[in-house]
């Protein structure tokens, strides 16, 4: 790559030659300690140590809080905020245009879990080359503290008494609708958020990231799920997780040495090497997430770590079998049938 | 008796899936090939199998193919509709039918012919049995071009075309034509006067529907990306392209330049097509009302975005799930100003098989120019009936991508751009495309309030500075539109404005009002909204204008009453839905009804002034 640094080039620039300021966006326009700013800053981490040139990334979102954050990151990739739950379609029909840029997206639960299930179980199914960001704190925010689907039975919010409903897990469903990746983490928990998402980023195919973000002005009260102090007591985190790039550049940090680990090699050459805590936890077996989803739903566990993996299965513009150069550079003369083709075609009818 | 050559129509009564609509296509094609001018209608139900159906075929000397509501030639092969069928037997027509239907003949006016279709069928061996029910529709085939006098070469060059060479199915359906025939030569004796007879009208011609053309069309305009959602009566379009997009973008190396995608619905079609577009793919839906309804919040956000995308709208009989088998002029309206807040449509209206295709590449040129989505609104008429139609043409001009800035355009602006400036004064911005490596190339894309830059801004003169410059863009579309198809007439003061597929029962109608009622008439057929000046210009230059369509409201009259309201007085509405193709008799005597509304309301109103005048009465209504 041309832009790699010469000897002698300023040690915070990357692998691309871009400093870390070069991954930033706008100024935040969130609540201040919100889990939304903190998942942004760890993108804007996990991008520039990933040396990915930002022209390479598309941003998508719909509408809500979350959808908002897409201009708090890297300003110089193009970015979509579309319609509310509607940005899994936005982001299937933007990324054939160039199939070598990898899409990032981020959504609610009100945006996902209610007004965009039908696209989010879809975009699963058609395994798109992206990563998946829900911003999940079972709220509304933007339109002032209702109930999200993902809000657990019983939370009580300030104007809207008790929510009578169960809470949908975004995770299960996207197992479910045979998402290829799949993964859970807290807000709080920063360090596992940005392996995650190093590790989502590096996947082929559909990456969902399910990431408790508490909303302190809506729902941040010492029981309620989504808080900051609940996900603290709460969290199982099923493995350590630690994302190793192509090549080696990053040696671990401690040598692993219990049995119980795992590395998933990734279609780029890059592992994730998972260290299993209380017990084997095997993220490629469906039948043993599902059980594990479950079960941590019984005991009121927030289990988070890579849930689940398919590394096998191709990705949506794979199965279209496009030609290499981006659909968006093809010029008249590729897409534009030859003038003899009309006498053929008018041959063809009767 | 006097014979009747070449001007007749022929209906066949039969049950919905039963395999009728080979037989029928079969006699149309056959007597299309006999270079006689012929149209058909399918009249089908809204189910599988079982419920009737009918097909209605116009042979015309004249070259009239708009639908006739009179049919000289009934064939009955569903006891559940025989009944009706009988009765629709025009005065002196013939009454073909099959004879294991045991329910009585009450017409004496008619000649009837009863057939032993299953019996011929029985007796015919080399039809397997499972096959006995689809072949046997073949019999009414051969029973009638005994009868009329159809040609056997060219139903057997039909049956070929149907089953693209494939010689068993050919020889099994032609066997069976042959069988009908034979018994007819020798057991019917001829009592009707209708007869085919061959011509040359049709030299050079082709026969397609409208949904293929406008699918080969878009592929000849460079189509990349197709998201939809299957509907009647637009499946076929997207269908189609999926049928000739190997064949026209065939690549040495086995790979695709583009991609069809069926959605999960028609919010996902018009998604997955507004982010096509957005990232700088020729990129289109098909649809019909109730998915244009559906997709009517992402048609907003693409107006505002200002993202190209081609959105194809083969109406349908509304509202709500409607008649989803019959045809209509009926979304006309709701498509121009679809979505909420202030916004317009750039609507394309083909009349034929040719404008679909035409329209069909033009669409994108016009889209990515005007940076808008365009909506084409075809009809099930057109769209999946078979037609009479020149070849298509090749396109004519060389893409238009519209203003696009590449990497090498940002660095020679360094950078100096602005996603929604007006820089040319024509309220057209530039716009880069995904993928562009240039650092400075990207811009955020929002329906949110937006500045020159794309930035989010609620600042209020920014928000209405936006708002004008689209109008302006508006304003400027209209040079790239296509103009109305104008048939003047020399010294007509009486004007007819209608659009889409109504053209024929129009042009008949024309004949006809000026033949027998003594009306001359000259004809517009508007193919754009908002419409190109030459619509001003027809509107001046005519006293009375009527406005034909086929709706109940009057759709196109409202549009041209608010583009025109100095006019809006002497545009007169004949608007009428009912499903069924306009006919030359409806356009006659709606016209007519208003004309005598006009006289009477004219000849009221002086008699009132008088009234008025004599006895200085407050007035008597």
């Amino acid at each position: 790559m041309s832009q790699l640094p010469m000897a002698g080039a300023p040690a915070n620039v990357n692998l691309v030659g871009l400093a870390k300021n070069d991954y930033r966006g706008n100024p935040t326009t969130l609540c201040q300690g919100c889990g939304h700013n903190s998942i942004s800053n760890q993108i804007i981490s996990a991008m520039y140590e990933m040396n990915v040139l930002p022209e390479d990334v598309l941003k998508f979102s719909g509408i809500g809080c979350s959808s908002k954050s897409p201009t708090y990151f890297m300003n110089r990739s193009f970015g979509f905020n579309s319609l509310h739950g509607r940005m899994p379609s936005i982001a299937t029909g933007g990324l054939f245009g160039d199939h070598k840029l990898k899409g990032v997206a981020v959504s609610g639960d009100g945006d996902t879990a209610s007004i965009g299930m039908g696209q989010f179980k879809h975009i699963m199914r058609r395994n798109v080359n992206m990563v998946y960001i829900i911003e999940n704190n079972g709220v509304y925010g933007l339109t002032k503290g209702q109930f999200s689907a993902t809000a657990e039975r019983g939370l009580q919010l300030k104007k809207q008494g008790t929510n009578p409903y169960m809470p949908i897990d975004l995770c299960m469903e996207a197992v479910i609708s045979n998402a290829t990746f799949v993964a859970r983490s807290f807000a709080g928990n920063p360090k596992q958020v940005k392996e995650l998402l190093k590790a989502a980023f590096a996947h082929t195919g559909i990456a969902v990231l399910d990431i408790i973000s508490p909303c302190v002005t809506f729902n941040n009260n010492e029981t309620a799920y989504h808080s900051y102090a609940w996900g603290k007591e709460h969290e199982e985190p099923l493995h350590d997780i630690t994302y190793i790039p192509p090549r080696n550049e990053i040696v671990l940090e401690e040598e692993m040495k219990e049995g119980e680990i795992r590395e998933v090699a990734m279609h780029d050459g890059s592992v994730i090497i998972l260290k299993n805590l209380e017990k084997h936890y095997d993220p490629t077996n469906r039948f043993e997430v599902l059980h594990t989803l479950e079960e941590a739903q019984r005991n009121n566990w927030l289990a988070t770590g890579l849930i689940y993996i398919a590394t096998d299965r191709p990705t949506l513009f794979d199965t279209y079998q496009l030609v290499d150069t981006p659909l968006n550079r093809l010029t008249e003369a590729d897409i534009r049938p030859a003038p003899d083709m009309i006498d053929k075609i008018n041959a063809l009818m009767f | 008796m006097n014979k009747i050559v070449n001007d007749f129509s022929i209906i066949v009564g039969t049950k919905n899936g039963s395999g009728s609509s080979t037989a029928n296509n079969t006699i149309l094609r056959a007597i299309f090939k006999m270079g006689i001018p012929v149209s058909g209608k399918n009249l089908f139900p809204s189910n599988i199998q079982g419920l009737p159906t009918w097909y209605t075929i116009r042979a015309s000397k004249d070259g009239f193919t708009a639908r006739r509501e009179e049919q000289e030639i009934v064939v009955a092969m569903n006891p559940d509709s025989f009944t009706r069928d009988l009765a629709s037997v025009a005065p002196g027509g013939a009454f073909f039918y099959s004879d294991d239907i045991k329910q009585p003949i009450t017409r004496a006016d008619i000649a009837v012919y009863p057939m032993p279709v299953k019996k011929i069928v029985r007796d015919d061996h080399s039809i397997p049995s499972d096959f006995r029910d689809l072949v046997g529709n073949m019999v009414y085939v051969g029973v009638l071009a005994q009868m009329i006098g159809i040609d056997t070469e060219t139903i057997h060059a039909a049956l070929s075309f149907h089953f693209k060479g494939k010689q068993k199915p050919i020889d099994m359906n032609f066997n069976a034509v042959k069988a009908g025939a034979e018994w007819a030569k020798t057991n019917l004796q001829k009592k009707d006067p209708f007869y085919l007879e061959p011509m040359d009208k049709t030299d050079g011609l082709i026969m397609a529907d409208g949904n293929t053309a406008a699918a080969i069309g878009s592929i000849f305009g460079g189509a990349q990306f197709v998201a939809w959602y299957p509907i009647t009566p637009a499946s076929s379009l997207a269908e189609a392209m999926n049928d000739y997009f190997p064949m026209l973008r065939k690549r040495e190396d086995g790979k695709y330049t583009y991609a069809v995608v069926q959605a999960e619905d028609e919010l996902a079609a018009i998604g997955m097509a507004v982010g096509a577009g957005w990232s700088g793919l020729r990129a289109m839906t098909s649809t019909s009302g109730p998915g244009l309804s559906l997709m009517t919040e992402f048609a907003g956000l693409a107006y505002y975005a200002e993202v190209p995308l081609v959105i194809w709208d083969v109406q349908r009989i509304g509202p709500s799930t409607g008649l989803p088998t019959r045809t209509s002029q009926a979304d006309l309206t709701f498509a121009s100003t679809i979505g909420h807040g202030d916004s317009e449509s750039l609507i394309l209206l083909p009349g034929n098989i040719n404008e679909c295709f035409d329209f069909g590449w033009q669409s994108f040129d016009i889209s990515e120019r005007l940076q808008t989505p365009v909506f084409v609104l075809s009809d099930l008429d057109m769209g999946m009936n078979q037609w009479m139609s020149k070849p298509f043409e090749y396109p004519n001009t060389p893409m238009d991508r519209g203003k696009v800035l590449w990497e090498k355009d940002i660095e020679e602006l360094k950078g100096n751009w602005g996603r929604y400036l007006d820089k040319d004064g024509d309220g057209i911005p530039y716009r880069t495309i995904p993928g562009n490596k240039h650092p400075l190339s990207s811009y955020f894309t929002r329906g949110t309030g937006h500045d020159e830059q794309a930035r989010y801004t609620e600042d209020q003169v920014v928000f209405h500075r936006n708002m004008e410059r689209l109008k302006q863009k508006f304003v400027t579309a209209k040079k790239y539109l296509p103009e109305s198809v104008t048939h003047m007439t020399e010294g007509a003061k009486v004007g007819i404005i209608a659009y889409g597929s109504t053209e024929a029962a129009i042009n008949e109608a024309r004949i006809q009002l000026e033949n027998e009622h003594g009306m001359k008439t000259s004809f517009m057929r508007v193919r754009a909204v908002p419409f190109t000046p030459d619509v001003d210009e027809f509107v001046k230059a005519h006293d009375q204008i009527y406005v034909v369509e086929m709706n109940r409201d009057g759709q196109l009259h409202k549009l041209l009453s608010l583009a025109y309201p100095e006019s809006a007085i002497s545009l007169i509405s004949v608007a009428f839905g009912d499903g069924m193709p306009a006919s030359a008799r409806w356009v006659r005597k709606g016209i007519l009804a208003k004309a005598n509304g006009v006289r009477l309301a004219r000849k009221s109103t002086a008699t009132k002034k008088k009234a008025v005048k004599s006895n200085g009465s407050k007035g008597a209504n």
